[in-house]
């Protein structure tokens, strides 16, 4: 599939900002929330924007983003419909949240907001992870991995965000990095076990099933219907060399889970300079988590590349 | 949940229809043109249209973007820089019919040879070429040379049509159809209308050709034969025929001159003609009387067998023992042709077997008594469901002609020319075997402001027809002449090349209409360039004028000194004569026009238009009054309506007579071209259904026939299975006659005229080193392209905007190379290089290509950056025009030696691996070009249609 | 909008024979000059004179070989929307642009209301979706329902462009919902099948298989070994001979 950079802004950013939403909105929820209401309005604020920013990058991708408010109404089918209704419903928890801390409103209803706001996060980037986990035409996209997998990285990149800002201001525990570095450590797993199903499975269909034309042979394309690529071509037949595709996976390996981890793990150890970790840990997980994401892509096989010359998929 | 949208579900096509022809091939459909807000918004094909039947190819369906092509000329231009420079200056049309009056009226005034007028892909040579007999120039030919004319000829000298345009397989009735050699031909819809038919009807279809793509995959045997062989196939299948007995010998006796008597004497002057009675009529062996009859008589029954004793006494043998024997022989036997057509023999029995089987076991009856031209009446029309067809596989060979005559007389051994279930003749056809037309241009009949006496194209029955003047050509193409004695159509693809090395002579002026000559309809392109451009020792152009008329901006256009940019076909009014080329079909004598359905928006006029122009403005008779006015003031519809040829006959055929009640004859009807364009654009003429059939001996047919013009008299035609001309040919050869072949070509056509089809390698194969070129190099047809034309339509480039060369697996294996590999192929003349593409439905000595997708940098307002100038590429750089050296240091022109047709196909050439460049060579310099206008970078055709959206 | 309908009146498709294309474009170019300027007007085109020329094109033709050596078989194939029964490209579309009509089953994109987000393409199988850069809104087979209800075209034009157009009669149009309609016969009769039937989405366009060698008609008797005829013992050409005088003399 075809690597679009608006969409692999979105997904990432927006993963980024909801997972650092999450955290606080989990911490606040059980009160745990370290820090003062500017630093709570300056992160919320934060995670906000990347969300919008995500959001408005998406909007990009459409032919018509002037039209994108219609992509709310077929949430009983569409999951990317859900998506847009979850992140726009997701807005008024944590607009409320952000009202609270400004207005010193602090009761147990504002837990329960703070609640909501963390749920519409996760529901957020479930959806965003259905939209690709739900096409059964791609199959490295068509399995609940993706999903934990999208899950997964938000609530890393976002927790690592959360970490960064907060030992800003001189708030961190060894405790909490440690916890970070397992949550990365999920993460990594997931993905290393994304890679392994996806390497298994040679794909169930055939090109001699597309044509239904197996019963003379084997079925080799003679001439495309058009001599340059069109959009499905385009779209569809993005192609990574294999070997790229080996040397992008242990970049991703190295700067978005074994990197960030060694450096939690140093901050944990040796307790100084937290923040240079955190940041240095937040870079290499930002070229760790684009290249994934491009990955993500780049490396998916689309079914309707069976008329064009694919031979499985 | 939203609301189900509404939908327009009842918005017409357009504010209007009309109805004209296409013209984005040769086929010429019938079309309906919707047309909106005064823009074509639609084409679809018109139902009650004899050719199309309402359905549209391709290219007819890609119409909107042939017509508002940016590549299309804007006004008359002026060269201002060097030849091919592409250096051009706009000019008014009064300036521009100034000059080329200016320019043509000098040597008809002083040698009307010095004007060389040939025409390309046209469909009006009724007109242009009357106009050159008015001129008075020998010089006129359109592009048959080196398209079909072994076709043509071939079928013509045979039994007076051809499968060229000329005939149609019966589809409603054949159950046994074979292909020779066709990858889309003329009859581009016909032919796949007729093709679904069969395939619908569970009729059987042999494709026989080098390569399974279109039709020929989907037929239900491929015989993937060698190139240049079909030869020694169909000499096998006759070899097949006659050692089991299945031919049809009543067919034979009645339709053919199988019976009669053929001298033999070697030596003697008039060995191998027929032996002719008191009233010059063949002799036959009547077994009846057991004496010598009339060959040309009904009430007789000639015998096929038995060698006689003529009244002089010498001996005389039938036709059919000589055929027999002929075919007979070991060389085409099923065994001896296996290896070199690539075939099994099994095969090749199994298809003669299944021929006759379906012939003379599957006979199809209809229930129509008619009378032959004895006046014997027959109960029923009783058919062999046998059809063939055949084209430029066949014909673009050296052997084309010979090949094509051997697959006609097996459709006749079997008894399937026009019969229920086999080859159907299309009026004006049959004519006599050959049609009784002779060559005009002999240096006595060339002659400063007098026409010239008769058409410039014929028959020759002999050397008595040449057009040779002690031994000097006449005509520039040197058609007519020892080189090609039989070229029936002109040798197009020689006139620049003579004219400019002044072999026969020089010329002064070089006019030429829809053909391009500098491209992909040469051989050898860089070599014609070079003509185009050569210059004589005081730095004057070889070739001193070339006036040239396209439509657009082609690859030709730089290389003329004059532009007369022609209209789209949409725009103008054109005749689809029955003096021509007519859109008749085999129960139908058919013909159409064009006339214009939108107005241009550029300065342009229809080349017709401008042509009877010229015509007036040089005075020549049948363009002027005698006060020297213009005789057709109304331009070419005027003389479509007006002009008549012979009393009562004109361009049009439909709704002659004052009223418009006459039909093919009739005075002048000045409504005529109202009620085409009310008709669809088309006049029918249908055949009662008792003329259907055997058209060759049918007596209501051929007395219609002769009354309408079509033919001399009312007499049949007798298929020619040996052809006297071919040997009369040889006769001169051999040193009889008092015109004879210098020494230098007597060897030559000794050896390949003779009277009966036989088999012989391509000359080019037979002249190169074979191990050192392997491969055979073709190309086919695309069937969405026309030519060089199509590239230039924004949708069907999309499809394909550059070609590969198609090499079998085995081919792709021995040089380790795999799809888009790059490799130079390289023959006697040249080297190329492209990309391959590797497939099994290919001969494995086979490589081909799709013609004429390469395109030159700077033409048809592509950019610079097309696939078409960077990957595509033309297999003509390879094509030499003439062959290698043979004995004797004469170089013939690459071209079969009886009708002088281009071959094309007998290619020749070696493949090796190249380096990727990226770009395909030879590469030209891009062609400046003119004041044409930056083609778009975007469309979004329709978009203005949109409801309420203007 | 984007939940499927139950069923549908009519299942209205396309049938395409393989055993009869011929791989002529026809079909190709009819549609997009039909469509260019019809309910997905315009269909664009890209860099359309210069070196990467593409566009919106809702059918297209592909070739392929099937098998090996001379046993095997070129085959050219159209493709367009099958206008599926259970296709997700409508159930993923976010707006509703992507439906299925009730009444005849037509898979359609409202060009009004579509935001192009091109995830219905990434839904298709079949790759039958094209979007148009140009207009910024996906675009598909529409079965040409502006011309089968048509009441302005004359009553045998109300078919899709790209079965008025093909030469060869390769491709029918009609309600396969129907099992009388002449396409459903034609269907049974040949064993017409669904492409990528293993993926569920239950195209309601059908095609009919290249048929295996065909000899129908042609059961030729092994060539004969010897004359039928008694008299010429000798070589062929005697033979021959012999035969031809006794037949002619009857
Ligand atoms: N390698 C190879 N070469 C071949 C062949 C082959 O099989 N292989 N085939 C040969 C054969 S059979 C033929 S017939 C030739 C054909 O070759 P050409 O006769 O050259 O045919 P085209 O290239 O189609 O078009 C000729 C010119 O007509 C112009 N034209 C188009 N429409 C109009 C119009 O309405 N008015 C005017 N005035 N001009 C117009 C075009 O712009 C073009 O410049 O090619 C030959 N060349
Ligand atoms: N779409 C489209 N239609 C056209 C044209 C066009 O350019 N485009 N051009 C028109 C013109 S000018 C012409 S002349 C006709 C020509 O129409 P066709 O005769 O169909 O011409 P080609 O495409 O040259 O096809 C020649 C076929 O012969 C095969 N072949 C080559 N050598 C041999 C051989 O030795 N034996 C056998 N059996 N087969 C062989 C090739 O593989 C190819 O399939 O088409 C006309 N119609
Ligand atoms: S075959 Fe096609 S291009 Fe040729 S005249 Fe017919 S519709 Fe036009
Ligand atoms: S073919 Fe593709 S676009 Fe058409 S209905 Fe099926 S899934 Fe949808
Ligand atoms: S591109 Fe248009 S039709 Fe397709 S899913 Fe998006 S909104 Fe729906
Ligand atoms: S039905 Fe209409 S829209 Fe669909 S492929 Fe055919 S012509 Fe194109
Ligand atoms: S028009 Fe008919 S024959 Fe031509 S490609 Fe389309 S389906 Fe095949
Ligand atoms: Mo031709």
């Amino acid at each position: 599939m075809h690597p679009a950079y608006s969409v692999i802004l979105f997904t990432t950013a927006s993963g980024a900002g909801y997972g650092l939403l999450f955290w606080m909105a989990l911490a606040e929820t059980f009160g745990v929330l370290p820090g003062g209401r500017a630093l709570s309005l300056a992160a919320l604020t934060f995670s906000l924007a990347l969300i919008t920013l995500g959001l408005l990058a998406s909007t990009l991708h459409l032919g018509r983003p002037e039209r994108a408010i219609g992509a709310l109404s077929q949430w009983r089918t569409s999951w990317l419909s859900r998506e847009g209704v979850a992140a726009v419903a997701t807005y008024v928890p944590a607009g409320l949240l952000g009202l609270s801390w400004l207005i010193y409103l602090h009761n147990d209803l504002f837990h329960l907001v703070a609640a909501l706001a963390a749920a519409g996060a996760a529901i957020t980037v479930y959806c965003t992870g259905m939209i690709y986990g739900s096409l059964r035409t791609i199959r490295q996209w068509n399995t609940p991995l993706v999903p934990l997998f999208y899950l997964a990285a938000a609530a890393s990149t976002g927790a690592l965000l959360f970490g960064l800002i907060y030992s800003l201001f001189g708030y961190s525990t060894p405790l909490l990095e440690f916890l970070l570095l397992c949550l990365v450590a999920v993460s990594g797993a997931v993905k290393l076990t994304y890679w392994r199903q996806c390497d298994a499975d040679k794909g169930q269909y055939t090109a001699e099933m597309a044509t239904g034309l197996g019963a003379w042979g084997k079925v080799r394309p003679l001439d495309p219907p058009h001599t340059m690529p069109n959009f499905v071509m385009r779209e569809m037949g993005y192609q990574v060399g294999r070997k790229h595709a080996q040397k992008l996976r242990r970049l991703v390996v190295l700067f978005l889970f074994a990197g960030p981890m060694l450096a939690l793990a140093l901050s944990a150890l040796t307790g100084a300079g937290v923040f240079f970790w955190y940041l240095l840990a937040f870079l290499m997980t930002v070229v760790g988590i684009v290249t994934e994401r491009w990955l993500f892509f780049a490396e998916a096989e689309h079914v309707s590349m069976l008329y064009y010359g694919a031979e499985r998929a | 949940m939203n609301k189900k949208p509404e939908i327009e579900l009842n918005t017409p096509a357009g504010d209007e229809v009309k109805q004209t022809t296409c013209y984005m091939c040769a086929c010429r459909c019938g079309i309906n043109v919707h047309i909106k807000d005064g823009k074509v918004r639609y084409i679809d094909g018109n139902r009650n249209h004899p050719v199309n039947k309402g359905v549209l190819c391709g290219k007819g369906s890609a119409g909107i973007m042939q017509h508002y092509s940016p590549a299309r000329l804007r006004a008359p231009m002026k060269r201002v820089g060097p030849r091919g420079s592409g250096e051009f200056e706009e000019i008014s049309w009064d300036e521009a019919l100034d000059i080329a009056t200016g320019w043509l009226s000098k040597p008809r005034n002083t040698d009307p040879h010095k004007l060389a007028f040939f025409t390309g892909r046209d469909q009006s040579q009724s007109l242009t070429g009357f106009w050159a007999m008015q001129y008075g120039t020998p010089n006129f030919a359109a592009h048959g040379g080196f398209c079909s004319v072994n076709m043509a000829a071939g079928g013509l000298y045979t039994f007076g049509g051809a499968f060229w345009e000329f005939g149609d397989p019966d589809w409603e009735h054949t159950k046994y159809f074979m292909l020779f050699g066709v990858a889309e031909d003329h009859a581009s819809n016909p032919i796949k209308i007729g093709i679904g038919k069969l395939k619908k009807r569970g009729a059987k279809v042999v494709s026989v050709n080098p390569v399974r793509t279109g039709y020929n995959a989907i037929a239900d045997e491929w015989v993937g034969i060698r190139p240049g062989t079909d030869g020694l196939f169909v000499g096998a299948l006759i070899h097949e025929l006659f050692r089991n007995q299945t031919v049809d010998l009543d067919y034979l006796v009645r339709y053919t001159n199988a019976p009669w008597l053929v001298i033999q004497d070697k030596g003697a002057a008039d060995d191998g003609l027929f032996a002719r009675g008191e009233n010059g009529n063949p002799l036959v062996w009547d077994s009846n009387t057991g004496d010598f009859g009339d060959g040309t008589s009904a009430d007789i029954s000639p015998s096929l067998t038995g060698s006689r004793k003529l009244a002089d006494g010498r001996t005389a043998r039938p036709v059919f023992e000589l055929m027999a024997e002929r075919y007979l022989g070991d060389e085409y036997s099923p065994e001896a042709v296996a290896e070199q057509t690539g075939l099994k023999a099994e095969d090749i029995r199994s298809i003669a077997a299944e021929l006759a089987d379906v012939a003379f076991k599957q006979e199809v009856v209809i229930d129509q008594p008619w009378t032959d031209w004895a006046g014997r009446k027959h109960d029923k029309m009783i058919g062999r469901p046998i059809s063939m067809h055949a084209m430029r596989g066949i014909s673009a060979h050296s052997n084309g002609f010979q090949t094509c005559r051997m697959i006609h007389i097996l459709q006749i051994l079997l008894g399937s020319i026009d019969c229920p279930g086999g080859f159907r003749y299309k009026p004006p056809y049959p004519k006599q075997a050959p049609p009784w037309l002779r060559p005009h241009g002999k240096e006595d009949q060339v002659k400063a402001n007098v026409p010239l006496g008769g058409p410039h194209l014929g028959f020759p029955l002999g050397p008595e027809h040449l057009l040779i003047d002690e031994e000097c050509a006449s005509r520039i193409d040197k058609g007519f002449t020892w080189d090609a004695p039989m070229s029936a159509h002109g040798l197009m693809h020689m006139v620049i090349n003579n004219a400019a090395t002044k072999d026969p002579y020089g010329i002064e002026v070089l006019f030429m209409y829809m053909a391009n000559m500098a491209w992909n309809s040469s051989m050898n392109v860089k070599g014609t360039i070079d003509h185009l451009t050569a210059k004589d020792e005081n730095g004057n152009y070889m070739i001193p004028k070339i006036i040239y008329s396209d439509a657009y901006y082609s690859e030709m256009v730089p290389y003329a000194d004059l532009i007369l940019p022609d209209t789209t076909y949409l725009e103008r009014f054109d005749c689809i004569s029955l003096l021509d080329r007519p859109i008749s079909e085999a129960d139908m004598a058919a013909d159409s026009i064009r006339y214009p359905v939108v107005e241009p928006d550029r300065d342009v006029r229809g080349f017709q238009e401008v042509l009877i122009d010229l015509g007036a403005r040089l005075g020549l008779p049948a363009f002027t009054n005698k006060d020297g006015s213009p005789k057709y003031p109304g331009g070419y519809s005027d003389y479509m309506v007006n002009h008549e040829r012979a009393p009562g006959i004109g361009p049009l055929a439909g709704w002659r007579g004052k009223d418009g009640e006459k039909s093919v004859r009739g005075e002048v009807n000045p409504n005529q071209i109202e009620k085409y364009i009310e008709n669809g654009s088309f006049f029918a003429h249908h055949l009662k259904p008792e003329q259907a059939y055997f058209k060759h001996a049918n007596q209501s047919y051929l007395d219609w026939a002769a009354d309408m013009g079509f033919r001399e008299d009312k007499k049949p035609t007798i298929f020619q299975l040996y052809c006297e001309p071919v040997q009369a040919f040889r006769l001169a050869a051999q040193g009889h006659g008092d015109r004879q072949p210098p020494e230098t070509h007597r060897a030559r056509i000794e050896k390949y005229f003779d009277p009966l089809p036989m088999w012989y390698p391509p000359f080019e194969e037979d002249m190169i080193d074979q191990a050192k070129y392997p491969l055979h190099a073709i190309t086919q047809r695309p069937m969405h392209m026309y030519h060089s034309w199509g590239s230039q339509n924004a949708w069907l480039r999309q499809i394909t905007a550059a070609n590969r060369l198609y090499v079998h697996t085995s081919v792709a294996a021995g040089i380790n190379a795999k799809d888009d590999d790059w490799v130079w192929l390289t023959s006697h003349q040249g080297r190329v290089k492209c990309q391959i593409k590797v497939m099994e439905g290919v001969n494995p000595h086979t490589v081909w290509t799709w013609n004429a997708i390469g395109k030159r940098k700077g033409a048809w307002g592509l950019d610079d950056d097309a696939p078409e100038t960077n990957q595509g590429f033309l297999l003509n750089h390879l094509i030499s025009e003439l062959l290698p050296e043979g004995g004797g240091g004469y170089r013939y022109s690459n071209s079969d030696p009886i009708t002088g047709q281009a071959a094309w196909y007998d290619l020749r050439v070696s493949i090796e691996k190249a380096e990727d460049t990226g770009a395909t060579e030879p590469m030209f310099e891009p062609l400046k070009h003119g004041s044409q206008p930056a083609s778009p970078t975007k469309l979004a055709y329709g978009k203005e249609f949109k409801r309420g959206k203007k | 909008m984007t939940t499927l309908p139950q069923t549908t009146e009519k299942k209205l498709g396309l049938v395409i024979d393989l055993d009869i294309c011929v791989g002529c474009q026809a079909c190709a170019t009819s549609c997009k000059e039909w469509n260019t300027g019809g309910y997905s007007a315009p269909l664009s085109d890209h860099d359309p004179y210069g070196g990467d020329p593409s566009g919106a094109w809702l059918n297209r033709i592909h070739s392929y070989e099937l098998g090996e050596g001379a046993a095997g078989r070129t085959v050219h194939f159209p493709r367009s929307c099958l206008h599926c029964e259970e296709p997700a490209c409508v159930t993923v579309c976010p707006t509703g642009a992507s439906y299925k009509r009730e009444e005849d089953g037509i898979v359609l994109v409202n060009p009004d209301t579509c935001i192009g987000c091109k995830l219905c393409s990434w839904a298709c199988p079949y790759g039958a979706r094209e979007y148009d850069y140009d207009d910024g809104v996906m675009k598909k087979c529409t079965l040409c329902v502006d011309r089968i209800y048509n009441e302005t075209l004359e009553e045998e034009d109300r078919v899709p462009a790209c079965v008025r157009a093909c030469p060869t009669g390769a491709r029918a149009f009609g309600d396969l919902g129907d099992p009388d309609s002449e396409v459903s016969k034609n269907v049974a009769a040949r064993e017409g099948f669904n492409l990528l039937e293993e993926f569920g989405y239950k195209p309601t366009n059908k095609y009919l298989p290249p048929r295996m060698k065909t000899s129908a008609h042609v059961s030729p008797e092994p060539a004969r070994k010897s004359a039928p005829v008694s008299a010429g013992n000798g070589s062929m050409v005697e033979k021959l001979f012999a035969w031809a005088d006794q037949k002619l003399s009857r």
